[in-house]
């Protein structure tokens, strides 16, 4: 290793193969107590249904089995390791009380079949959800049901079509800013809607002489991210809110960087109409391989009617109850009532944090943010000088004239022991680094990360082959992507088929 | 000049010939990366001149391909289906569809090789 880290160090773990491969005839890790009730002919029964070959089922012992996961698990980097700069996008610390609450007997055990008498709990859970999140975002009413993000955009784009139609022309366009998210484009074409690009200006936020020109009464909607993919707030949202209104627009806000607003700013008081939020990312509900997400959708009162069903009331007497008489509503968007499991972890994290809690969250969130622009500009090119919320997005100018992409310098991150940052999105910024360290991040984990960059950035000044050939720590090092997508091989097959 | 002065540019990044045949620039293949995957149109399908007509894969994103020019699809390159690499190769030699230009007056508000130069230039830049 070129430069030392403080933060990984190589150690003995042990190699694995596939568990297949540990197969050998005969072993098994179970014993089956005698039948004790009158053998079926599985042939009469099941004629040529029947299966007599099992194929390749591994036949191991139980330690074999124990082993084989454990020695895979070693290999994995977690959160519960160290820091992913990928941040909430894809993972950030979920904290252990949401985890504790959801295990409570009652809850763990509910059943969306259990008749609404005996389920009073969980659609309270639900409705003071609601509540938290309605009073969070500024807005005036709300929808648990998408299964994550991108559903509840396009739930939340149903809904506008629906507001569209009911005044009698559905519209033809959606406006999208070049720095948003890919699902926007996605959800708005999946609607039936043609989407139509917006340029952003030099600061890296919504043109907005741009959007004037290109507003007109064929627009249905604005989707914007706020704050947007470069981590910057778009200061101008008032008037941008204003000029859709105008022209009898929707402004939709992809909520999906709302860990950088909430308890400091309220999109329904910014003039926005429809948003989602992302459980899994903002109120630290699991993501990444866990999950399952939740997308929640919150609207203003004028969309109201196009709901999907049902809608948890409070009834006149205090108990709660399914309202399915909405014959505008868009209809069911999810089976049951959404991931419920999801609704008891955000509650249980808004709960434990109050709202000075969740203020302070936003607060340290955006200072972590800065915390590392502070620390690494100068060193990488920092492509918008406009202030930074809960993310920052350098680029690979100055590593690039020494033929050192972003991809590298995130594979060379591997060696120090952090999981890479993202790399090339925002699409905006060429060879993006983008890095969120989410609230969680103590000052110290925070200073090795930065150390581990301007460590990287030095080799790539003394040797820049050295980093194109990274990571060399790690079990397997560089790992041919392109070969990978273009002749990919997605089964495995025993070597000798013999056996 | 790296760009070939036989043939016009589009701001998406974009080559066309005279004759209507359609690639993607250097610029473009570098920006991309490695290409795995091009999905080109069927023979017979209309363009729109700034519509999409397709998409590039990359290791790094899916991107649309915009049409420099209104027509019909004469031709589209099968060999791109098993072999993308050959547009990082050489993307000025790789051509992607052939079409009947609907009206070869459309070319002449497209870039000029050194117009697109200047044009590349100033988005690497950024």
């Amino acid at each position: 290793m070129k430069h030392m880290t403080r933060k990984a160090t190589r150690h003995i773990n042990q190699n694995e193969n596939l568990i297949f491969e540990k197969s050998s005839p005969g072993k098994a890790a179970w014993k089956l107590p005698p039948l004790d009730v009158p053998e079926v002919d599985t042939a009469k029964l099941l004629g040529k249904s029947e299966r007599k070959d099992l194929g390749n089922m591994p036949e191991v012992s139980e330690i074999e089995i124990i082993r084989h996961f454990t020695r895979l698990s070693t290999w994995n980097y977690a959160i519960d390791l160290g820091m992913y700069p990928l941040g909430s996008c894809t993972m950030k610390y979920n904290p252990r009380v949401n985890e504790f609450v959801s295990r409570v007997e009652g809850l763990a055990n509910g059943h969306p079949y259990q008749p609404a008498k005996i389920s009073q709990g969980a659609m309270r859970i639900m409705k003071t959800l609601s509540d938290c999140l309605i009073e969070i975002t500024g807005m005036d009413a709300i929808t648990l049901q998408p299964a994550a993000g991108a559903h509840g955009e396009f739930t939340g784009l149903l809904m506008v079509r629906a507001y569209h139609e009911s005044k009698g022309n559905a519209r033809k366009k959606i406006l999208i800013p070049d720095s948003a998210h890919g699902t926007n484009p996605a959800t708005a074409a999946t609607v039936g809607y043609a989407v139509e690009n917006l340029k952003s200006n030099d600061r890296g936020m919504v043109d907005v002489a741009a959007l004037a020109s290109q507003m007109n009464e064929d627009v249905a909607a604005l989707m914007v991210t706020n704050p947007n993919t470069l981590g910057v707030f778009e200061q101008e949202i008032h008037k941008i809110a204003d000029l859709m209104h105008a022209k009898g627009g929707l402004l939709y806000m992809d909520g999906a960087n709302m860990n950088a607003l909430v308890g400091k700013a309220r999109p329904g008081d910014f003039g926005d109409d429809v948003m989602h939020l992302n459980l899994h990312k903002t109120f630290s509900t699991p993501h990444g391989g866990g999950g399952p997400g939740s997308g929640p959708v919150a609207i203003k009162k004028a969309l109201e009617p196009f709901l999907p069903t049902p809608v948890v009331v409070t009834k006149s007497d205090g108990t709660m109850a399914f309202d399915y008489n909405r014959p505008q509503s868009v209809g069911r968007v999810r089976a049951f009532y959404g991931n419920f499991g999801m609704f008891i972890r955000a509650l249980a994290y808004i709960f434990a944090n109050g709202p000075d809690g969740l203020r302070q969250t936003t607060e340290d969130a955006v200072l972590n943010a800065n915390y590392i622009r502070k620390g690494l500009e100068g060193t990488y090119d920092l492509p918008y000088s406009t202030p930074s919320m809960h993310e920052v997005v350098f680029s690979d100018k100055v590593q690039s004239k020494k033929g050192v992409k972003t991809m590298d310098l995130a594979k060379r991150l591997i060696d120090y022991g952090f999981h890479p940052y993202t790399t090339a999105f925002p699409l905006i910024v060429p060879g993006a680094l983008m890095i969120e360290p989410t609230e969680s991040e103590p000052k110290e984990e925070l200073d090795l990360f930065i150390e581990a960059m301007k460590s990287i950035a030095e080799e790539v000044e003394e040797d820049p082959q050295f980093v194109l050939d990274a990571p060399h720590n790690t079990r397997i090092s560089r790992l041919d992507e392109t070969l990978a997508a273009r002749k990919p091989v997605l089964r495995w097959k025993p070597e000798s088929t013999s056996h | 000049m790296p760009y070939p002065i036989d043939r016009k540019y589009t701001r998406e990044h974009e080559w066309i010939t005279s004759d209507g045949t359609i690639g993607i620039t250097q610029y473009a293949q570098e920006s991309l990366g490695d290409i795995v995957f091009v999905d080109l149109p069927k023979i017979g399908t209309e363009l729109t001149a700034g519509k999409t007509f397709g998409t590039v894969e990359s290791v790094k994103a899916v991107s649309d391909l915009y049409a420099p020019a209104s027509g019909t699809v004469t031709e589209a390159n099968g060999e791109l289906a098993t072999s993308p690499e050959k547009v990082n190769k050489d993307a000025h030699g790789s051509w992607m569809v052939k079409i009947k230009l609907k009206d070869p007056g459309e070319l002449n508000s497209l870039l000029s090789a050194a117009d697109y130069e200047k044009f590349a230039g100033e988005e690497a830049g950024h």
